[in-house]
């Protein structure tokens, strides 16, 4: 992975330096809070309903054991023994006090980490392939391109106030696992006829309150030139896109505005200006970079392991688990292994400190000291020896971290929602646990196949509710929670916006719309086909049709809050269902 | 009193804003050093452009290109920061600099503010009005947040790596 060279080091700790004296500034009442709200937010300092969270980033998605050892620390010493990973592929951390943040910041400093730009309107932590490097339909590793567009961005002072956030996602492989189409800027490496590495670049795509799939901006951009032609597509953003009204302010918004042929003609004139000029990227840096992320010592073995395929055969928890947790891997006889994060009654994508200390031995014991955290909310370890995958399936096992449920039904992707976030309108967390617990079969969950249930709290789209197959969507009602329900989303390759099926449900009755929805979907699927696929071939009508044809009951034991009991500004005395309360 | 090439300096310039009932045909332009709004150059420019003592600022929606052929002019450009989180002014700097190679007094005004003033720096500012609430000294000192940056702009043309060599020691 990158190391920090001494120029980095310097640079972040200049950083934690400037906002130790901004805190400082602060609290002595010389700087106001709208003069530092924004300050804090480029440094992932968030105010959230209870206390500060602070977001950390996880460049690109890849860390050390280390790194996730501070992060277990972290959780001890500053927070409340957890974390959640998020699907930008970061840490939360949700009980930080405003002192301890810079000691915080220290603390990452030492490790080669950082929350910069991890929230405010600026570039964002870049997402990438969590199979980078490992991957058996990889064109060329992004990583290398995504650290150098990290230090591209980081501190970037013609962009640290742009109209609204900016995020890129990155890939290097055929299949699309980063969501390109979704992204401010989605970047995929392709080889031209001369076998020439360079990007097909995508502007404009986004969820939130706009859900846009991206256009392609430009087919082929030579990798030499991927920054300066970034640089000039932020740069038009920049100057043009809207600032009088945050809900239109997003770059899509611009591109939509002026049609993909314009915007194009306007970055492209400004490119004339530095294409080829001393940004464009040298060959030596790229390999400098570039080493970082070399293949570990790989030894030579077998193909497959015979053992394992014997224990499989007998084993149905592990053969299960084999077959929903484990990918292929590109180096004969090794493979790459999710550890779930969604286990029924844990908040999606959260960790205990104790079981972030434990990752990180299992990534030492099994994976060359690396993990690297999924947009999907769960944790990789990339480069496991066939052969030692039974005695990690037992290690998951002690650590909750064994449950065969990757691209299935409870593996749902989900934001912090109303039990944390000031912007939710929902609670999120609580309801991917009802559903959960509705459906916790897991022959069940295997039968229906790969789906993907996305939830989020507020039209903001944290949970990415736009692309799920199943999209769920915590919508306000006279200060009541309400949730939308839309289907045929999609990310990837195919990636598509659900709909909305019709009006909206009460929590309690999401778990029994949940179930109609798979019930018309087993009885109209073709052997093999997946619910979204299903969707696609008969269309929404047959889903709606059920799912409104009587009246939905609530699902037994969940019990929509009386709002009526709630004294007005204070709802986290609803009755809790939450996990951590 | 405002910062220019890092230190605190007496300032004497004025800068005009129109109020809401000026135009920029009709408004007075004192005497003495002042910095005009790029309206009201583009509307009284046969009457101003002989003026040593003319200074012109731009507002964060208009366009550095305006003043492209102008630009020997004046003696000062500005460039106003409406609120310190309207970030166009450092895109409008850059291609003032950059771009049009203009080499003069580039001053920020308006919202400008200690935190901001690094970035603006980098971008070509070389004189700062900070805003007239906060006090100059504290601001000066947010010129010097940092002695390295990663990409090239008008300060730094290289970007890191072909400024030094990485991997090495500072």
């Amino acid at each position: 992975m990158y190391r920090y060279d001494p120029f980095d080091h310097q640079i972040i700790a200049e950083r934690v330096a400037q906002f130790r004296d901004q805190v400082r500034r602060r609290l002595s009442g010389e700087l106001t809070e709208d003069e530092f709200r924004i300050m804090r937010l480029q440094n992932g300092l968030y105010m959230q309903i209870h206390a500060y969270m602070l977001r950390i980033a996880v460049p690109y998605g890849l860390l050390s054991a280390a790194q996730m050892r501070m992060f277990a620390s972290i959780a001890r010493k500053y927070d409340r023994g957890y974390g959640h990973f998020t699907t930008r592929q970061n840490i939360q951390f949700n009980w930080i006090n405003l002192q301890d943040a810079p000691v915080i910041l220290d603390d990452l400093a030492t490790v080669e980490m950082h929350a910069n730009q991890t929230s405010g309107n600026c570039i964002r932590n870049i997402t990438s392939d969590e199979f980078a490097g490992v991957a058996q339909d990889e064109i060329a590793d992004p990583r290398p391109y995504a650290e150098l567009l990290r230090q591209w961005s980081t501190f970037h002072p013609e962009f640290g106030y742009l109209p609204r956030k900016f995020k890129f996602a990155i890939t290097g492989a055929a299949q699309d696992r980063v969501a390109i189409a979704v992204h401010d800027i989605g970047l995929a490496v392709v080889k031209n006829a001369q076998g020439e590495i360079g990007f097909r670049v995508l502007v404009g795509g986004g969820l939130g309150r706009t859900p846009i799939i991206g256009s392609e901006i430009c087919a082929f951009v030579p990798w030499q030139h991927i920054i300066t032609y970034a640089e000039s597509i932020v740069r038009v953003y920049n100057e043009y896109g809207r600032r009088d009204n945050i809900y239109k302010a997003r770059i899509k918004i611009l591109v939509k505005a002026l049609g993909i042929e314009e915007f194009k003609r306007q970055v492209e004139a400004d490119w004339q200006f530095t294409k080829d000029g001393p940004c464009t990227i040298t060959v030596e840096e790229l390999n400098r970079v570039a080493a970082c992320f070399s293949a570990p010592a790989y030894q030579p073995l077998p193909k497959s392991d015979a053992e394992v395929a014997a224990y499989r055969r007998d084993n149905k928890a592990f053969s299960n688990w084999m077959q929903r947790n484990v990918k292929p891997h590109k180096v004969p006889g090794y493979a790459a292994v999710l550890l779930s994060l969604k286990k029924t009654g844990i908040a999606p994508g959260d960790a205990t400190a104790e079981q972030m200390d434990a990752a990180a031995e299992l990534a030492e014991r099994f994976s060359f000291g690396e993990l690297r955290i999924t947009h999907m909310q769960n944790l990789v370890l990339a480069d496991v020896k066939q052969s030692d995958l039974i005695t990690l399936w037992q290690a998951a096992k002690e650590l909750d971290m064994d449950t065969p449920n990757i691209g299935l039904l409870t593996d749902i992707i989900c934001c912090p929602g109303g039990d944390f976030c000031t912007l939710a309108n929902a609670r999120s967390i609580p309801l991917a646990r009802a559903i959960n617990e509705r459906f916790d079969d897991l022959d069940f969950q295997h039968e229906i196949g790969e789906i993907e249930l996305n939830i989020s709290g507020c039209i903001n789209a944290c949970g990415h509710h736009h692309v799920g197959h199943i999209g769920i969507l915590g919508v306000d009602k006279d200060g009541e929670e309400w949730y939308q329900v839309s289907i045929g989303g999609a990310q990837g390759n195919a990636a598509s916006l659900g709909k909305v099926i019709g009006r909206s449900f009460t929590f309690a009755q999401i778990p029994e719309v949940i179930a109609r929805l798979l019930q018309v979907y087993v009885r109209e699927r073709f052997e093999g086909e997946r619910f979204i696929d299903t969707v696609r071939r008969i269309g929404h009508d047959p889903f709606k049709d059920t799912v409104y044809a009587t009246p939905v009951a609530d699902d037994e034991g969940l019990q929509t809050p009386d709002y009526a009991l709630l004294e007005k500004g204070v709802p986290y005395d609803m009755p809790y269902y939450s996990p951590r309360f | 009193m405002i910062i220019k090439n890092k230190a605190i300096v007496d300032d004497d310039w004025i800068v005009l804003r129109l109020s809401a009932s000026d135009t920029p045909e009709g408004v007075a332009v004192p005497s003495g050093k002042t910095i005009v709004p790029l309206k009201v150059w583009q509307a009284q420019r046969a009457a101003l452009q002989h003026r040593a003592d003319l200074g012109v600022w731009l507002a964060s929606n208009e366009r550095a290109e305006d003043l492209q052929n102008d630009l020997g002019k004046f003696a000062v450009i500005a460039v106003d920061f409406p609120r310190f989180a309207d970030g166009r002014g450092y895109s409008i700097a850059y291609h003032l600099r950059a771009r049009l190679g203009y080499r003069g007094e580039l001053r920020a005004i308006g919202d400008v503010l200690r935190d901001q003033m690094f970035y603006m720096q980098r971008v070509g500012f070389d004189a700062f009005a900070p805003r007239a609430d906060k006090d100059m000294h504290e601001a000066l000192k947010g010129l010097s947040d940092f002695s390295l940056s990663y990409q090239a702009s008008v300060d730094d043309k290289l970007p890191l790596f072909r400024r030094v060599q990485r991997g090495g020691e500072l």
